[in-house]
């Protein structure tokens, strides 16, 4: 079966396609661009293209990536100096933006365009044709059945018509060599169904791609009692989209009141200290509007604004108060601490580089529930605040705020440091239960854990084109089992007249692609239709 | 409480493990029963290999040959009944581990791999309504053996409650359609391993399993195959899908690369890829079988190796 609607190397197109072929002599650059575009446009070129395109995401699973995965690739780095520069070459970290990865799906679609429009544009046309004529032969093809009628042959086409068009088909009456018949089509929706298919993946990858564009996320962590505002300064890290502006910054306010972890209180229960559920409760302002109390939980997303506001992270980010030997306060504020294991054992630095005689930097070790390990270390064995402790190493010296470069809020560079209480130094580690307040060394003054608020660590995500990629996606589905699952057939019913006058029906059909259901649906077909005739079905 | 509905769960595991292994036993030796069947009137061999070079009538006789027809698959059916048997015990290990658990028994590697294969040898039984495809039982209940067997060893945790980020309905519908889509990739490449020692055969390579002339040609297993396969590959897409509005909701964005997601992006294009070498000249048979047959090496890769090695926001196998 010729068909025109797909490339010349699908397996439905005729296989006499000599005329397909480029003639050599005849190529000028028009025939360049002709032949390239063929190949494009191939089944073969898409196929290629498909699973180069399923090797070319594997890399990308195999090192981390920058986008996923930052302190993954940094931490990748330092323990592969030699292949790390050559990945890095590679674009291996950020495989799918890489040039590479970009350029295999790139042509992929222009590819799919290439294909999509022309059968479209056929599809179109077959559309408003009508059903094909008659075969001579009907006996070549699939699931043919004879009956001999003693039914008037033009009555039986009539009657045959309605069948066929009772159970869906479009039908159109033909007579070849004296014999009236019927032909009919259906299942047009299939095509329709795959052009859907091909045509709603572009829509998802455009949708993606403006999405990305245009949108934005932005990190921020909020302690309780403090808010989030949607403006740049607020957050700790932002990404724009390449196309972003101020003015897609739509201007809100999330206060984190209060944050409401449930862990596993049965003390029998081996799943002690695991985390239920996490509630983050929050009041929500925008502009020219009243306050508004909401949660924020893992599953459950805040929309305000056009924008979606999620609960990534948590933890305990304790008040630290210093004060200069005279008792005035130099710094007392929550610093929120990292959580390192599921019992909330939390890693947090402090930096103090104005107020007291020093600059002093503390890095602190956080325990909710503090326990004696059998080593004599400290170590938190219940993630809720059971026995908070802090333990803290203070280092005087220059912290190197002042340089002019930004500096990780996280790491405390202890090089050029020198260590005042702690393991290195002649002052032992500081250790402070909730409310407890102890000198610093050399007269530095005191500090003083003052209070254990929570932390929520929150992404503000905005992606103006997310519903259109949902709409494409659904109809990437939709396409699918249109496609594959409504069969593309052509029936026939003719009636021969016979020498002696007798009617022989004849029924046969014809299959576009898989479709293990032909026989069965000639069979019947024949059964309806000889039926709604009156015919006596003898076995 | 708790306890009781997990011995329960972990004892019709090893019940239905122990029955599955004489079925397998018993599926096994229908396959060698067959060669033994088809060696008595050696004609029958050859007379396949003239009918793979095109004509259609004679590959449908190929379908039912006489001889072991009438001595009736007496192997065949007790390993079915078994089959049948042993999969009401692993479905019932499921059900008792969601009690006792209180949801879905799919929320870490051992219970994706209880109700997984449970899935799998359900697609199995399912699909011989439709079509008689019971000589695919040794691959099928050995599969399953294997996979349970390494899940008790090695992927056994104790029922504990949900983190945040599992706790959606999305955990319900996307590891259920996607456990579900495996089954099918599952019968899928069995189907294309027996059509490539069919094509074998026929291309004249000579292939030690005289049961072959027992089973379908080539051509309709790989028919079989591209049907199973098509259902596979729907519920695949639709996996992908749910799992990235699922994403959008946990983590805030619907697609990042993770490597999960990479993963369940790579079958999905190899699928992809072979729904189209079936329909590109020259790659219709053994190439586009390989195909069917790497993707499903590539599912039971993102099971396993992405599962347990991968470092990646799905951290959920509980080990
Ligand atoms: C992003 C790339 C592509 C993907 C993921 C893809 C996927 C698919 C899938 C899943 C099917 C089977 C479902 C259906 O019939 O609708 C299919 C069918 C088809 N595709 Fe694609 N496709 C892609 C690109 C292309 C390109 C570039 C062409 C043109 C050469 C093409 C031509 C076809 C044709 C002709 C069929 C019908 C096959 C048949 O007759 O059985 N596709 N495609």
């Amino acid at each position: 079966m010729t068909d025109s609607s797909r490339p010349s190397d699908h397996y439905d197109s005729s296989s006499s396609n000599t005329g397909d072929k480029i003639v050599q002599p005849r190529l000028g650059v028009v025939g360049y661009l002709r032949f390239f575009w063929r190949m494009l446009t191939s089944m073969r070129t898409a196929l290629f293209l498909l699973l180069l395109l399923a090797i070319a995401a594997i890399p990308g699973s195999l090192v981390p990536q920058v986008s996923s995965d930052p302190n993954g690739v940094i931490q990748y780095k330092a323990n592969n100096p030699d292949v790390a520069p050559i990945l890095e070459n590679l674009q291996v970290f950020t495989t799918y933006s890489s040039v590479w990865f970009s350029a295999i799906y790139l042509l992929l679609f222009v590819s799919l365009i290439g294909c999509v429009i022309p059968r479209t544009k056929h599809h179109f046309d077959a559309l408003r044709a009508r059903p094909p004529k008659t075969p001579a032969n009907l006996a070549r093809l699939e699931g043919f059945t004879s009956q001999g009628s003693a039914a008037d042959a033009e009555a039986s086409i009539a009657a045959g018509r309605q069948v066929l068009k009772r159970l869906g088909y479009r039908t159109e009456l033909y007579t070849t060599g004296g014999s009236p018949s019927v032909s009919a089509e259906r299942g047009y929706l299939r095509e329709t169904g795959n052009l859907v298919f091909h045509s709603a993946l572009i829509g998802v990858l455009v949708a993606v791609g403006l999405g990305g564009g245009f949108g934005y996320t932005g990190q921020r962590v909020v302690v309780e009692g403090y808010a989030l505002s949607n403006s740049l300064a607020s957050y700790d890290s932002f990404n724009p989209g390449r196309f972003f502006t101020d003015a897609a910054l739509q201007p809100f306010s999330v206060a984190l009141d209060t944050f409401v972890p449930t862990y596993e209180e049965d003390l029998t229960s081996k799943a002690l200290g695991q985390v239920l559920d996490y509630t983050a409760n929050v009041t929500t302002m925008v502009p020219g509007g009243q306050p508004e109390e909401s949660t924020i939980k893992v599953n459950e997303p805040l929309a305000i604004a056009g924008t979606q506001v999620y609960l990534l992270g948590n933890g305990y980010a304790p008040v630290i108060t210093v004060r200069d030997p005279d008792g005035n306060v130099v710094f007392s504020q929550p610093t929120a601490f990292l959580p390192q294991d599921a019992n909330l054992f939390s890693l947090g630095i402090v930096k103090i580089p104005d107020g007291l005689e020093e600059q002093i930097g503390i890095r602190a070790l956080f325990y909710p529930t503090a326990v004696l390990t059998d080593l004599g270390t400290l170590a938190s064995s219940y993630p809720d605040l059971v026995n908070p402790q802090l333990t803290m190493e203070v280092y005087t010296g220059d912290l190197g705020l002042d340089n002019g470069q930004g500096s990780n809020a996280y790491a405390l560079d202890t090089d050029s440091l020198t260590e005042i209480a702690g393991r290195a130094a002649d002052a032992p580690t500081i250790k402070l239960g909730l409310g407890d307040s102890i000198d610093l060394p050399n007269g530095l003054g005191s500090v003083e854990l003052t209070a254990i608020p929570r932390f929520a660590s929150l992404d503000v995500h905005h992606d103006p084109a997310q519903g259109w990629v949902l709409l494409f996606a659904i109809l990437v589905l939709a396409g699918l089992v249109t496609s594959l699952f409504i069969p593309r057939r052509r029936m026939w019913i003719k009636a021969v007249n016979g020498a002696d006058g007798a009617v022989t029906l004849e029924y046969a059909g014809l299959a576009r692609g898989d479709d293990p259901g032909l026989n069965a649906a000639v069979a019947e077909i024949a059964a309806k239709h000889l039926d709604h005739i009156g015919h006596k079905v003898e076995s | 409480m708790t306890e009781t509905f997990v011995l329960y769960s972990n004892i019709a595991v090893y019940s239905a493990m122990a029955i599955y292994t004489i079925a397998f036993i018993m599926f096994t030796l229908d396959l060698a029963r067959r060669s033994a069947a088809v060696a008595a009137p050696a004609e029958v061999g050859s007379t396949t290999r003239a009918g793979q070079l095109g004509s259609t009538a004679l590959l449908e006789k190929v379908d039912a040959p006489p001889a072991v027809a009438a001595k009736g698959p007496r192997y065949l059916r007790a390993a079915f009944a078994l089959t049948v048997f042993g999969w009401a015990l692993h479905v019932g290990a499921a059900i008792f581990r969601g009690v006792a658990a209180g949801r879905v028994p799919w929320a870490n590697m051992f219970e994706f791999t209880l109700t997984a294969t449970a899935l799998i040898v359900g697609v199995f039984l399912l699909v011989q309504v439709w079509q008689d495809l019971r000589f695919l039982g040794s691959f099928v209940v050995g599969f399953a053996l294997i996979a349970l067997g390494v899940a008790t060893t090695n992927f056994y945790v104790d029922v504990i409650p949900l983190p945040p980020a599992l706790q959606s309905a999305w955990l319900v519908i996307h590891v259920f359609v996607a456990s579900l889509g495996t089954g099918f990739f599952a019968l899928g490449a069995a189907l294309s391993i027996v059509q490539l020692l069919q094509a074998r055969r026929a291309a004249g390579k000579a292939v030690g399993l005289r049961f072959l002339d027992t089973l379908p040609g080539a051509d309709k297993l790989e028919n079989l195959a591209y049907r199973l396969i098509v259902v596979g590959f729907v519920l695949w897409t639709f996996t992908l899908i749910a799992g990235a509005v699922w994403a959008e909701r946990a983590w805030g964005r619907y697609w990042g690369w993770d490597t999960k997601e990479v993963w369940t992006f790579i079958i999905w294009t190899i699928f992809a890829g072979y729904i189209h070498a079936r329909a590109t000249r020259g790659w219709r048979g053994s190439r586009s079988a390989w195909l069917a047959i790497i993707g499903f090496g590539a599912v039971v890769f993102n099971f396993t190796v992405v599962n347990l090695f991968f470092k990646g926001l799905h951290a959920y196998s509980g080990l």
